[in-house]
């Protein structure tokens, strides 16, 4: 396997435009609210650097995240990203099957030892030895901790490999966990999103090639210029839900007239996400444009959080049920223990001694 | 850590608060309900209940002339329970949280009415804590379950403003906090004065009442 060639070559051999390539570097700096003038040097630097080996792991998903990226727009920018880098495993997209496909994987692991960017998306199971999901008859388990050790760092693709996502959701029964509750000696960076915005993808690996780094990153290990804000920082309904106006049910007037989806389960305040800005199919719009709340999807345990449609002050749990069998506890214990007072009450005066004259007159 | 923390605030949280809460109020209530009094062989002179009820009623507007407390007190105090009552029952987020728990809902007082009403009643907070610490009788008066009720009071109020108001922190640790604060609130609530909430009424009536027996209309 020879050297990987450099992103100039290949964009050239298929025809594209160094305008587009222009283009896409400078949207690049601009999502990453880079300084002006970064999108040149981007280009300079991108067209340059030799296109590094990904092996990307597909554990327990759903084939959501690929479908984000694969089925972006086209020709959009995000597609750019399989020119950027050299896709040297990936189930779902690569040719090859069976040993071949393994073969392959092993190979690039093998050559591009301690340089190759391992992209994994899906949860891990751990329980019962990780018998839950396995590939090529080895688990997940065992197969991240091969590939992690020659990785340069590791991209979690998705809530599932950055948090456990739904598979690690209540009662979680395969032990699902995320990449970083395994691997703690390389750089891991979290691109949250149940999928993750195709575009910031991109723009992650766009900036590792660029700056050989990672970018600035979040206590939650997800790049601060796309995860900095949550969605109701920059939601274009927040004028509303400043003055109290929400929407109560999905058709009623103020959903007509655009209210807040606040009261209609609406998580985007406690969720950190670049949807309001980045939006999704080729900038098209974002869900809550479409009248639906954002439902916390680049947060963890996302699924543990309650009804989708429960407004956040609502409870996650069964709060009524519990003052109820408080309220008979509370109320059977103070029965009881007047009784109790009562009843000493009762011997107390049972017991007093009747006061006499003679017991007045004294001796 | 933030989200999980949040997630525990809105339900183990919220339930272990809410169980301490109800058996203790309810306990407590109760209890004081069964104390029973003797019966009154006198022979009555107008109606327990009309007394009772109408006691519970009067009493909520004080003279300030006929009282011992003094104006500042009578007019800080009522200011304090009015604002936090109208934000407590009249912001949107908290009657939507009433819904959830409790299936009814009212509509919602504008926000600018709301802000007005937390502001005050934060203000009149602050006059009285200052009040206390200046008035050399009251200083002495105060114990540390005076400081401590006022404290608990106090944070819902802060943490909440500071929330809709977008101060300080983000959203989430503020609305974990406002959640965690109002949590102690109510699990101290029925072992400390702050239990006022219910039995202040149960008093108010239980010497309306024992006026109204002896035929004592005030
Ligand atoms: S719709 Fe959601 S994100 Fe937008 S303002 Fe309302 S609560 Fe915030
Ligand atoms: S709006 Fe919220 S739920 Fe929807 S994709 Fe964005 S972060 Fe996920």
């Amino acid at each position: 396997m020879k050297e990987h060639e450099t992103l100039e070559q290949r964009l050239h051999e298929q025809g594209i435009s160094r305008r587009s390539f222009l283009k896409f570097c400078a949207a690049m700096a601009t999502m990453m609210a880079l300084p002006p003038g970064s999108a040149s040097a981007i280009a300079a630097t991108l067209a340059k650097v030799n296109r590094p080996s990904v092996i990307w792991l597909s554990f327990q998903e759903c084939t959501g995240c690929t479908e984000s990226l694969t089925r972006s727009h086209s020709p959009a920018l995000e597609s750019l990203i399989f020119d950027m880098i050299s896709l040297d495993y990936h189930h779902t997209l690569q040719a090859a099957s069976g040993f071949a496909a393994e073969q392959s994987r092993e190979d690039a692991m093998k050559e591009f030892h301690g340089k190759y960017l391992l992209l994994v998306d899906g949860s891990i199971p751990i329980k019962d030895g990780g018998v839950y999901s396995t590939i090529a008859g080895r688990t997940n388990l065992d197969m991240l901790l091969e590939a992690a050790k020659g990785a340069a760092a590791i991209v979690a693709v998705g809530s599932c490999a950055a948090f456990g996502g739904l598979p690690n959701a209540q009662p979680n029964p395969t032990g699902a966990v995320a990449v970083s509750d395994l691997i703690k000696d390389k750089p891991i960076i979290n691109i949250s999103g149940c999928p993750p915005i195709p575009a910031v993808i991109t723009g992650v690996l766009a900036h590792y090639l660029t700056f050989g780094a990672l970018p600035a990153l979040d206590d939650r290990g997800r790049p601060k210029a796309f995860y900095g804000e949550t969605i109701h920082d920059r939601c274009y309904r927040r004028p509303f839900y400043d003055q109290g106006k929400f929407a109560k049910t999905f058709d009623d007037e103020g959903a007509r007239n655009g209210w807040c989806l606040y009261e209609l389960g609406c998580k985007g305040p406690t969720t950190h996400n670049a949807c309001a800005t980045t939006k999704w199919n080729g900038g098209t719009s974002f869900p809550i444009e479409s009248g639906h709340g954002c439902i916390g999807c680049s947060e963890p345990k996302f699924w543990d959080a309650g009804s989708f449609y429960a407004p956040l002050p609502a409870p996650t749990a069964d709060v009524a049920s519990v003052a109820k069998a408080a309220a008979a506890i509370g109320a059977g214990a103070a029965v009881a223990f007047s009784a109790l007072d009562r009843a000493k009450k009762n011997k107390v005066q049972q017991s007093r001694e009747k006061l006499t004259v003679d017991d007045l007159k004294g001796e | 850590m933030e989200q999980e923390m949040l997630l525990w605030v809105r339900g183990t949280g919220l339930q272990i608060a809410a169980a301490v809460f109800v058996v203790g109020m309810v306990y407590r209530m109760l209890h004081l309900l069964l104390l029973g009094r003797k019966m009154s062989l006198a022979q009555p002179r107008g109606s327990e209940w009309s007394g009772g009820l109408r006691t519970m009623w009067r009493r909520s507007f004080v003279s300030t002339k006929l009282s011992a407390r003094g104006n500042f007190t009578v007019i800080a105090g009522f200011i304090f329970h009015i604002g936090f009552f109208v934000t407590l029952f009249f912001l949107g987020q908290h009657i939507a949280l009433f819904r959830a728990v409790l299936g009814l809902h009212w509509p919602a007082l504008p926000r600018g009415v709301i802000d007005i009403s937390a502001v005050l009643a934060i203000g009149a907070m602050v006059a009285l804590l200052v009040h206390r610490f200046v008035d050399p009788v009251k200083r002495l008066l105060s114990d540390y379950q005076d400081y401590l009720t006022w404290a608990l009071s106090f944070l819902p109020l802060l943490t909440g403003f500071m929330l809709l108001r977008k101060i300080g922190f983000d959203y989430i640790t503020l609305l974990t906090l406002h959640i965690a604060s109002v949590e102690m609130l109510l699990v101290a609530a029925p072992f400390t004065k702050l239990a006022h909430m219910f039995s202040t009424f149960i008093s108010r009536w239980y010497n309306g009442a024992v006026n109204g027996f002896k035929g004592i209309n005030i």
